[in-house]
């Protein structure tokens, strides 16, 4: 079967599911983190191939610059479970229940 | 039937492919072997030794004249050295997560060899073009696969579950990252000039303009020093360094997975000499060569110019190993933050601007 | 006969989806590593398709940030901080398996939904190449204020970086 948009779009919704799957399993914020990427990822994916198929290149510039947010989300996202671990020793989300430090 | 099939673009497309990444695979190992005994030698010299000179194969003496020359050069050590490699004991202590200690002399071989894959070594052979992959986003391909040759150096530091391995591994992670920042910078200002990502384009422009090491020097420092640092190498060898971290990252390493990561570091050597051939020394051409062949025989010489230029910057980087001591840590971040990536965006501004000007 | 292109799409979606999984539910490692190894694998099977899709800016794009950069920067962090704790803890059981069944439910109903979607154009004519001059074209012309807030959002995250990381403020 020949590979068109839907094909696609399906690939791009499960791996957001997987994404989805790891942030409402997972426990660890760095795993849960990780999830999120996955997320974006596949919005990536979705948004290429949506250009590709409806022929302009409005959709890879969205990408280009999804791929820019995240870079500058890991960052500081990296940076604030650093410090909440330098602060509490942990990086499990069932332990950070406390909205002070 | 079988006409068909040889005329069949594909097929043809698949069988130089393979034909091309079977002869340079080949001829990058060789190299390997040999600028690993070449590095024995040139130290030596540096430090008034004489260096390997005793290793030959039983009947190689028997040859009159050339054998003993061979063995005086250490011609046969390669050879002894790849042997001894594989029939050490391959150990593994109980401490370490196997699966990544497995995996991590493996992992930090292959981006090195995929580097290769967008280098063009000759102009035309026939009528095949002398690139595995001629892409048009050849460097961007380069420097995301330079980039991924950092996991090989965190895995194998963090798998061995010890101390100073560990070390390494994160000296390692820090120092590859900054540095390829430096590196990634310092080639978009050769690019505002070109105006193509392609590098056969970019070799060709520069047989017809000259060079752009005479127009981009400072590029070229930034680039050649953060070589240095990207492959590991001395005066940058921190993930490593045997005087305070053991041998950092290959610490817990023996026998053939040991020699991977060796094979890895000149690998790497090789991949960035040949990449920096490609950028700055106009690849296969000569200032009075810059046709691509037309003919077998002027094919090869065109590969010849570009090994030639490719040993060359090879001996820059054992040379500048034996001759420079190591830098500390912090210098070595404060050059890759501080002066390097500055310089770069300078370079890059200085460049668009002068871009600008000349095409108005 | 099925297309090269066809053949290299499944393959590179199977790998995907494959490596996805066990990067987020993998059954037999909770180590955080073997999360971001395989989040690796997911990436660069992605840039794949990117590839099959003629988006090779955004394929060398992807390989060069989020591969080389963001996930080097989630090993550095999950060595920095070492974690061994996952994998000593039990799972919830029942919120694993409500969970799992609401992304199910999800998964279905957008594969359902996507199953049927189809482009504004008719395929047929030539397809746009996702070359860096096009893609820089368009970027600098029809994209050039949101490019120019993107640096000083860059800006920000970087201050923000340091910021947080300095043990105590002056």
């Amino acid at each position: 079967m020949q590979a068109a948009l839907p094909h696609y779009l399906i690939v791009s919704a499960l791996l957001f599911c997987l994404g989805l799957l790891g942030v409402v399993v997972r426990r660890s914020l760095l795993v849960m983190y990780m999830s999120l990427e996955l997320m974006l990822n596949a919005a990536n994916l979705a948004l290429v191939a949506f250009s590709h198929f409806n022929q302009n290149l409005n959709g890879q510039v969205m990408v280009f610059f999804i791929i820019t947010v995240a870079a500058a989300e890991v960052a500081v996202g990296l940076a604030l479970i650093v410090a909440l671990f330098r602060k509490r020793q942990t990086s499990h989300v069932e332990d950070l229940t406390s909205l002070k430090l | 039937m079988l006409e068909n099939i040889f005329s069949d673009p594909t097929f043809q497309f698949v069988l130089f492919s393979a034909a091309k990444i079977a002869v340079v695979f080949g001829v990058v190992m060789t190299f390997v072997a040999y600028a690993v005994l070449v590095e024995r030698k040139v130290s030596a010299a540096i430090q008034d030794r004489v260096g390997p000179n005793r290793t030959a194969p039983p009947l190689a003496l028997k040859i009159p004249v050339l054998g003993r020359l061979l063995q005086r050069w250490g011609m046969f050590q390669p050879m002894a050295d790849g042997l001894k490699f594989i029939l050490k004991e391959d150990f593994t202590p109980a401490y370490v997560r196997t699966v990544y200690f497995w995996l991590a002399p493996a992992i930090a071989v292959i981006p090195a060899f995929l580097t290769l894959a967008v280098i063009p070594f000759g102009s035309t052979l026939g009528s095949q073009k002398m690139v595995i992959a001629d892409l048009n986003v050849g460097i961007l391909y380069t420097f995301g696969i330079v980039s991924l040759g950092v996991y090989g150096i965190v895995l194998a530091g963090w798998s061995s579950n010890s101390k100073y391995p560990f070390l390494g591994g994160i000296r390692s992670s820090a120092q590859m990252i900054s540095y390829e920042i430096a590196m990634g910078m310092s080639v978009v200002s050769l690019f505002l000039i070109v105006g193509d990502l392609n590098l056969m384009n970019l070799i060709q422009w520069q047989a017809d303009h000259g060079w752009l090491v005479l127009y981009q020097p400072v590029a070229f420092v930034i680039f050649l020093v953060s070589a240095f640092a990207e492959t590991n190498r001395l005066p940058f060898d921190m993930p490593e360094s045997e005087s305070e971290l053991i041998g950092g990252y290959h610490t817990e390493y023996s026998s053939m997975k040991f020699a991977l990561f060796f094979l890895g570091e000149y690998a790497n050597m090789i991949a960035s000499s040949a990449m920096m051939v490609t950028l700055f020394f106009g690849g296969w051409s000569l200032p009075w060569l810059g046709k691509p062949a037309e003919t077998l025989l002027g094919g090869l010489v065109h590969i010849g110019i570009f090994i030639a230029k490719m040993i060359v910057l090879m001996l820059v980087f054992i040379w500048v190993r034996w001759m420079l001591p190591r830098f500390r840590y912090d210098q070595l971040m404060d050059l890759g933050w501080r002066r390097f990536i500055p310089a770069a965006l300078a370079n890059i501004v200085a460049t668009a601007l002068g871009v600008a000007l000349l095409n108005r | 006969m099925p297309q090269l292109t066809d053949l290299l799409f499944y393959a590179f979606a199977g790998m995907t989806l494959l490596f996805g999984f066990l990067c987020v539910a993998n059954p037999l490692s909770r180590n955080p590593v073997t999360s971001a190894m395989f989040l690796v694998l997911t990436i660069i099977s992605m840039a794949g398709l990117f590839v099959l899709l003629h988006a090779f800016f955004l394929a060398a794009v992807q390989i060069l940030v989020y591969a080389g950069a963001v996930m080097v920067l989630f090993l550095f962090v999950i060595m920095l901080l070492d974690l061994k704790e996952e994998e000593r803890r039990k799972l919830n059981k029942v919120a694993v398996g409500l969970g799992s069944l609401a992304v199910l439910g999800l998964a279905g109903v957008l594969v359902r939904v996507l199953a049927g979607a189809t482009p504004l154009i008719a395929a047929g004519s030539k397809p746009v190449e996702g070359s860096t001059r096009e893609l820089g074209r368009i970027l600098f012309q029809s994209y050039l204020l949101p490019f120019e807030i993107l640096s000083i959002l860059l800006l920000v995250a970087m201050v923000g970086a340091i910021l947080l990381s300095k043990k105590e403020l002056k």
